[in-house]
């Protein structure tokens, strides 16, 4: 990991001060924004140099104040990438998206250390994910995880399956699109959990789900319910 | 539309007071008639001069909102449900005992959190609680005069709606509130640590920390929090704050059938909590449809109590209650949104 020394740290309002390296959240440095792009309706995905080593799965917190309490985000990005990437959703009524939204490149905002232990293992797995929860399977393809893995991908508008094309490519027969609002050759029309319920489960160890909490929810019900050990099913969730 | 004054702090009736021309310090007062008297038309808060008791009442309102059902246990344990927009339910349950009664509030309708035994979390997230529908839950309640304990345990996590949560407590126990005991309010949380900071820093009530295993990726599994803030970190961070004064850390452990209710168990729990001044509560887990988890049966609960307090781990067994009316948090509100669901598609 990168050395702290030098970097100045700002820890969250209300939060203390600790010592040696734990990875914290609360913990939060400055850094400069690359890019920051709408890449679907609602959707941007924004970019800033990487200064740390991560492992794929892993969150990191960001905001643009202090007084502003920082909200966590999936690296959305390889760990071999010079960028770091995470994706979000505009909240127009939320405190933190839209002042995101209107970063432009060079402007600053306030970011932690990677966290957390959402992570797949070598063998086949199965990856579930809807929305901006694509993020950390972008992550573990792009950090050159893909060996026996499938994706369930959903989203309501085919704009908003991001990275489709990243995708369709690298797993080939074992990406899943899916949709609920539009139509499209070779994508199921439906959510993951009509997919996960109507088709044969892939032949996965285990099962990594990833969205928002009805969706993962619904996905292990599903997956239980059909014979999946719960202690297969890892979830990450979005709050 | 106008703006419920019920959950509003000190600081926000201050700037009401201001709004309607009186000085700041007429906040006070607006707080004194809400919150001790109980009152909820202006016109009745005497001491108000009459033309800003106009203004307020064109401006704001207090209004409560009655429970819109009820159903009660052979045990006298009451659950209460509650309108929170449409179609969406939150539960309140009252538990009387001999020497005490407590309210079980709700902070959230749904929850975030997809925890593999909870009710709660089937119904996903729709919506916080704001600090006046928390309390309302408590200022509806019939039974309120034999409130003597409030625990925030039922739908939704408390410290994932921090500032409603505090506002209330605030509220709850500030005098110029309901003057509570911050002793009497137990606040419940699965670990969101810089929430939990917050809380700590600014409140002096009770936590009540959800546990249910000591290894974590048998953790991560019941509880996806683990991916986010590890049981590790959660506990550290009670270290570094040890809890002080009359404040009170309890873990909460659901037991459940051969999952975690071993000795091996009992053993690393033990080492974990060592040092940190708390109490664990052994939790009878009520089945919730479709779950793989089972409950344990009393003999192996009191014996996982034994192991526990062998090493010193003073430990209770959490009395069940309310097992006939769908005392699974969550659950009694799922079947009412289910039936709102099924009328809309009619």
């Amino acid at each position: 990991m990168a050395s702290n020394r030098g970097i100045r740290v700002i820890p969250v309002r209300g939060s203390t001060e600790r010592t040696g390296h734990r990875l914290d959240p609360s913990r939060l440095e400055p850094v400069r924004v690359t890019s920051n792009v709408e890449i679907a309706p609602g959707i941007y995905r924004l970019s800033f140099p990487r200064a740390w080593d991560f492992v794929p799965g892993q969150s990191i917190a960001l905001t643009l104040d202090p007084r502003v309490p920082a909200r966590f985000y999936s690296i959305a990005s390889g760990t071999g990438d010079p960028l770091v990437d995470v994706l979000y959703d505009l909240v127009p009524e939320g405190l933190l998206t839209p002042r995101l939204a209107a970063l432009g490149p060079g402007a600053e905002l306030l970011c932690s250390r990677p966290f957390g232990a959402f992570r797949d293992a070598n063998g086949p797995s199965c990856w579930v994910a809807t929305g901006t929860g694509i993020a950390p399977f972008i992550s573990m393809a792009r950090s050159g995880g893909t060996e026996g893995k499938q994706l369930i991908h959903g989203s309501r508008s085919i704009a908003g399956l991001l990275d489709r094309d990243f995708f369709s490519s690298l797993l080939d027969g074992r990406y899943v699109p899916c949709c609920t609002r539009e139509k499209a050759e070779g994508v199921f029309d439906g959510r993951p959990t009509a997919w996960l319920s109507a088709k044969p489960l892939p032949a996965a160890e285990r099962f990594l789900l990833c969205g928002n909490s009805g969706m993962v929810v619904d996905a292990r019900d599903i997956l239980i319910g059909r014979g999946v050990k719960f202690a297969d099913v890892i979830a990450e969730i979005y709050f | 539309m106008k703006e419920n004054l019920l959950g509003s702090t000190l600081s926000r009736l201050g700037e009401v007071a201001a709004d309607a021309g009186l000085p700041e310090y007429a906040g006070r007062q607006l707080a004194d008639w809400i919150y001790r008297k109980g009152v909820t038309r202006f016109d009745e808060m005497s001491n108000l001069p009459r033309a800003a008791r106009g203004v307020l009442a064109e401006r704001y309102c207090v209004e409560l909102s009655p429970p819109v059902k009820v159903t009660e246990s052979s045990d006298g344990t009451r659950k209460y449900l509650f309108a929170a927009g449409s179609g969406r339910y939150v539960e309140a349950a009252w538990i009387p005992e001999e020497r005490r009664g407590t309210l079980c509030l709700s902070v959230q309708v749904g929850c975030k959190m997809g925890c593999l035994f909870c009710m709660t979390g089937r119904q996903g997230f729709q919506a916080h609680l704001t600090a006046g529908e928390i309390l309302n839950q408590y200022l509806s309640l019939p039974e309120r005069d034999r409130v003597t304990n409030i625990v925030y345990m039922g739908m939704g996590e408390p410290l994932d709606n921090l500032s409603n949560v505090l506002a209330s407590l605030e509220i709850l126990c500030f005098d110029y509130g309901f003057g509570l005991s911050p002793t009497r309010i137990t606040v419940s949380t699965i670990g969101l640590v810089p929430a939990m900071r917050t809380f700590l820093d600014s409140t002096r009530c009770h936590l009540a920390v959800s546990l249910h295993t000591p290894f974590e990726e048998e953790r991560r599994r019941l509880m996806p929090i683990e991916n986010v803030h590890p049981l590790s970190e959660v506990l550290a961070e009670l270290r570094a704050r040890m809890v002080r004064g009359q404040r009170r850390v309890s873990f909460e452990y659901i037991v459940f059938d051969g999952l975690n209710d071993t000795p091996r168990h009992a053993r690393e729990l033990a080492r974990i909590l060592d040092g940190i001044r708390c109490r664990v509560n052994l939790i009878s887990f009520h089945a919730i449809p479709g779950t793989p988890l089972v409950p344990a049966p009393r003999e192996k609960m009191e014996q996982f109590q034994e192991l526990l307090r062998e090493r010193g781990i003073l430990t209770t067994i959490r009395q069940s209650r309310g097992q006939d009316i769908e005392a699974a948090c969550g659950l009694l509100s799922t079947r009412e949104l289910v039936r709102a669901r099924e009328d809309e598609d009619r």
